[in-house]
């Protein structure tokens, strides 16, 4: 029987272990506690941060894992952003945590919905309905002035104290710190079960070869779907925190230029590999927090080179530079 | 003669006023070593097209064990039992080998869409690909990205993901182009080994490959059946000879 | 009677809207369909090509259409230069790397702009001659308008002959339909898509500046008008260059319309309609058959 001397081949030991933990991930996860302890002056910065590697996130499994290109992520941050805040500001709901819940659902359901209609399509097409259905939201929230608060947004909505104990300060938001560190975490280690899931597995299928999964009897477009409507839930916790921490919403909750960023932050870090979200976010959030505020122009100009560069030669961001950085290195150490 | 696992019945195929193929009544038995011959644009690859729902034909009709599948979707033909290599290589070029044959092996065990237990402790499907490689002397590339192997390697692992689908029709777009000679027989092999029952239907343009493989031969020209038989036969079949034998001696 | 006079009204702000839209998009249509490039900056040549218009007409002093002239030369010829640098690169590229390289070109070219010449609205001279109210008989109306319905027709027309009736337009309609049989026909795509792309981009500056006098000029144009143009191209179909005219008409008038009676939901009826119809005919209202 050749069966057990099969499972020892060194590709099986590999799929079997490849969704162990490794060594360095939780250093993330220390440098962010190191976050709150070294920096208490910039926690308003870290906590914008960690909600912009979440939403980074949420487009990752969406694009970097099932290849879907979109241009219009922003509509399902929008989408629990606003669900959230229409909801405190009319005084119906403001409970932080089911408060997430409820933002997940708008915007997993806005995801169900287009996902259907939409995923049927590809490329030039896709990337237009995307667009427009980010459009669509984004006037019908400037048009609904009366609920909305149309281009100013709401200001100043009331957010109890976390499960009724830690107050959100304005001034030291340490709370709201941990808090979106907490949510993060719990977001990232289901998305980080999915990828390396059958699934997620499934999915990286219909990335890499759409005809070959429709030929080995996948259900691509529920696939699609699933994963679409998933993607847009996080995104949508991702726009209840933004507001939750801010205490407003307003237009540039679901803009182009919201979908923009994130998309530049997830090719920064490199797509279709789990923490190049956390790489992208610090790299473009860093940049942005100095630079965008000084020389605000010379910030797009050089945001606009990178970009350009990163799709002519870095396909992968930075984590592809620092894999190809190390197989040079031992390449180099040991010959072939 | 007993019921045809796969059958068509006056099957045909409009591209505007192309026709792709015209009038096509086909039979495949179980445990048929059948093999597909014809000119280069003979239609070859839209019959298998048409086999596996890629394309809808504009007449005529598909069966698989005599039930009607004309307007069932390719992915549902798959879970029904009909599986296919392409011509041209269709894998998960940035996936592992072992990753490759695993999507097929999960999704034919139907555990693709589960969530939550991660891949690697899906034993049963590991274990299932990797005996699937070990078939087709792909071991050794089990853990190497598809981009990182030979051609003719790759044709393998189109071989094995068909194969990790189980299927009763095995439709197989020229399997060995490509490949070194060497190692053709690995497909010849594995295809030999497969269970009785299966159906299996080749295209190929090597003549000592289908002649030595198959025991009947459908010959298509110009996207109708221009004559049927066994090797024999369409061997000595002189109009054959004329259309595509004297053209194959020739090139 | 008054009612009669208002639509009629409306149609001609419209149509003279959609003749603008009309000149800017085409070029994008035709390139798109031709090399299935995803190319977000266009509105950016249009925007480069607004500038030097009215910059020079300004600063020089030379009259509206030789400015118009110049500004078309000049993006022709720059985009040239980004097409053979840049954009030939990434023919094969993914379309994700696609839109994130003209996304980063946008961005570029407004910085650029920015920098150079400012963030303020500029504003465009309009010669005498255009300036003023034209009696048509039974309505008056803005010369400039029908200055532009004239001028957009006969562009329209012109572009519909050589599309139709020279080698070159032939080549461009054979290698949209299918690219391999024309590579196969010995149709140099390369050559044909460069001089389109340049063309294309000229046209587009001559939109900017035809447009910057009731649509604005500014940096953020490109972004701006990104989406309008796209839906106008998607909507007309891919390399089509009528399905663009009429597509374009339709939404200028539309847009015109619903502006001015629903100010509130204008803009978001157009992208329901333009979800709708994409949904419906993926290859657009005027595209051909799904390839």
């Amino acid at each position: 029987m050749s069966a057990p001397g099969l499972s020892e081949h060194p590709a099986a030991r590999a799929m079997v272990a490849r969704h162990r933990l490794r060594a360095w991930e939780p250093l993330p996860w220390i440098l962010a506690f190191g976050f709150y302890f070294a920096f208490p002056n910039h926690l308003g910065f870290g906590t914008d941060l960690l909600i912009m590697i979440l939403f980074a996130l949420s487009l990752d499994l969406a694009l970097g894992y099932a290849g879907i290109v979109t241009l219009g992520h922003a509509a399902f941050f929008g989408a629990g952003a606003y669900a959230v805040g229409l909801l405190a500001h009319h005084g119906v709901w403001n409970e932080p945590i089911t408060g997430l819940v409820i933002g997940a659902a708008v915007a997993g359901l806005i995801g169900l919905i287009s996902g259907l209609t939409l995923l049927r399509t590809t490329g030039l097409t896709l990337l237009m309905l995307t667009l427009c259905t980010m459009a669509l939201l984004e006037e019908a929230a400037n048009m609904g002035e009366k609920y909305t608060g149309g281009f100013d947004g709401l200001p100043n909505l009331p957010i109890p104290p976390l499960f009724g104990l830690f107050e959100f300060n304005p001034l030291y938001p340490r709370v709201q710190y941990l808090y979106v560190l907490g949510v993060l975490f719990v977001c990232f280690l289901f998305v980080r079960m999915l990828v390396y899931s059958p699934f997620g597995q499934s999915l990286t299928g219909i990335r890499e070869n759409v005809l070959r999964m429709h030929a080995v009897g996948a259900p691509v477009n529920w696939r699609l779907i699933t994963c679409y409507t998933i993607s847009a839930a996080i995104a949508g916790v991702a726009g209840a925190l933004w507001v939750q921490t801010n205490t407003y919403v307003n237009l540039t909750s679901l803009g182009l230029d919201r979908a923009a960023t994130v998309l530049i932050i997830l090719v920064l870090g490199g797509y279709g590999r789990l923490y190049g979200a956390f790489v992208g976010a610090v790299v473009y959030m860093a940049l942005s927090h100095f630079l965008a505020k000084v020389y605000p122009t010379a910030w797009q100009l050089g945001l606009g080179l990178l970009l350009m560069l990163i799709a002519l030669f870095a396909r992968n961001g930075v984590l592809g530079l620092w894999d190809r950085l190390m197989g040079r290195l031992l390449s180099r150490r040991a010959p072939p | 003669m007993s019921a045809p696992l796969l059958e068509t019945r006056g099957l045909g195929k409009n591209f505007g006023a192309l026709v792709a193929a015209r009038d096509i009544n086909f039979r495949l038995e179980p445990g048929a070593r059948h093999a597909l011959i014809g000119p280069n644009g003979a239609g070859k690859t839209t019959f298998i097209n048409l086999l596996t729902g890629v394309l809808l034909p504009t007449q005529g009709q598909v069966l698989f064990k005599q039930r009607d599948i004309t307007a069932l979707q390719q992915a549902a033909r798959v879970k029904q039992g009909i599986a296919r290599t392409f011509q041209i290589n269709r894998l998960f070029r940035g996936l592992s080998v072992l990753e490759n044959v695993y999507i097929a092996v999960a999704e034919r065990l139907g555990v693709a869409g589960a969530m939550v237990k991660p891949a690697g402790m899906r034993n049963d499907v590991v274990e299932e690909a990797m005996r699937l490689l070990d078939v087709l002397k792909l071991s050794d590339n089990a853990g190497h990205r598809i981009a990182e192997l030979p051609y003719g390697r790759q044709r393998l692992v189109e071989l094995a993901i068909a194969l990790g689908l189980e299927p009763e029709v095995l439709l197989l777009d020229e399997p060995a182009a490509g490949v070194p000679s060497a190692e053709s027989h690995i497909i010849l092999d594995a295809v030999a080994a497969l269970p009785k029952h299966i159906g299996v239907l080749i295209i190929d343009h090597d003549m000592d490959l289908v002649f030595r493989f198959a025991e009947r031969i459908t010959v298509l020209v110009g996207g109708a059946i221009f004559a049927e038989g066994t090797p024999k036969e369409i061997g000595a079949d002189p109009r054959v000879r004329d259309v595509y034998l004297g053209q194959a001696q020739h090139g | 009677m008054i009612v009669g006079t208002d639509i009629l009204s409306m149609l001609l702000g419209g149509l003279a809207a959609g003749m603008v839209l009309f000149i800017v998009s085409v070029g994008l249509s035709v390139t798109m369909g031709l090399m299935g490039f995803v190319n977000l900056a266009h509105g950016a040549f249009a925007m480069l090509g607004g500038y030097v218009i009215v910059l020079t007409m300004r600063y020089w002093g030379i009259g509206f259409v030789p400015a118009l002239a110049l500004g078309f030369v000049v993006i022709a010829a720059v985009s040239i230069v980004f097409e053979r640098l840049l954009y030939a690169r990434l023919y094969r590229a993914s379309e994700l790397d696609q839109v994130l390289f003209t996304i980063g070109l946008v961005f570029f070219m407004i910085a650029a702009v920015t920098l150079i010449v400012g963030p303020e609205n500029q504003q465009l001279m309009l010669p005498s001659w255009l300036q003023g109210q034209l009696d048509l008989g039974i309505v008056q109306y803005r010369t400039y308008s029908i200055f532009l319905i004239v001028v957009g027709s006969a562009i329209a027309l012109g572009l519909w002959l050589g599309f139709e009736r020279t080698r070159m337009g032939a080549q461009i309609r054979a290698a949209v339909d299918n690219r391999r049989m024309a590579e196969s026909l010995g149709i140099n795509i390369d050559r044909l898509f460069m001089l389109t792309f340049a063309f294309g981009s000229g046209m587009a500056a001559i939109g900017g500046g035809l447009g910057a006098e009731f649509i604005g000029l500014n940096p953020q144009y490109p972004l701006i008008y990104l989406v309008y143009f796209l839906i106008v191209v998607a909507v007309g179909g891919l390399g089509r260059v009528t399905g663009v005219f009429f597509a374009a008409l339709i939404i200028g008038v539309l847009d015109f319309a619903l502006k001015k009676y629903l100010p509130q939901g204008g803009t978001l009826f157009i992208y329901a309609l333009a979800i709708l119809l994409l949904l419906w005919r993926p290859q657009g209202l005027f595209g051909g058959k799904p390839t």
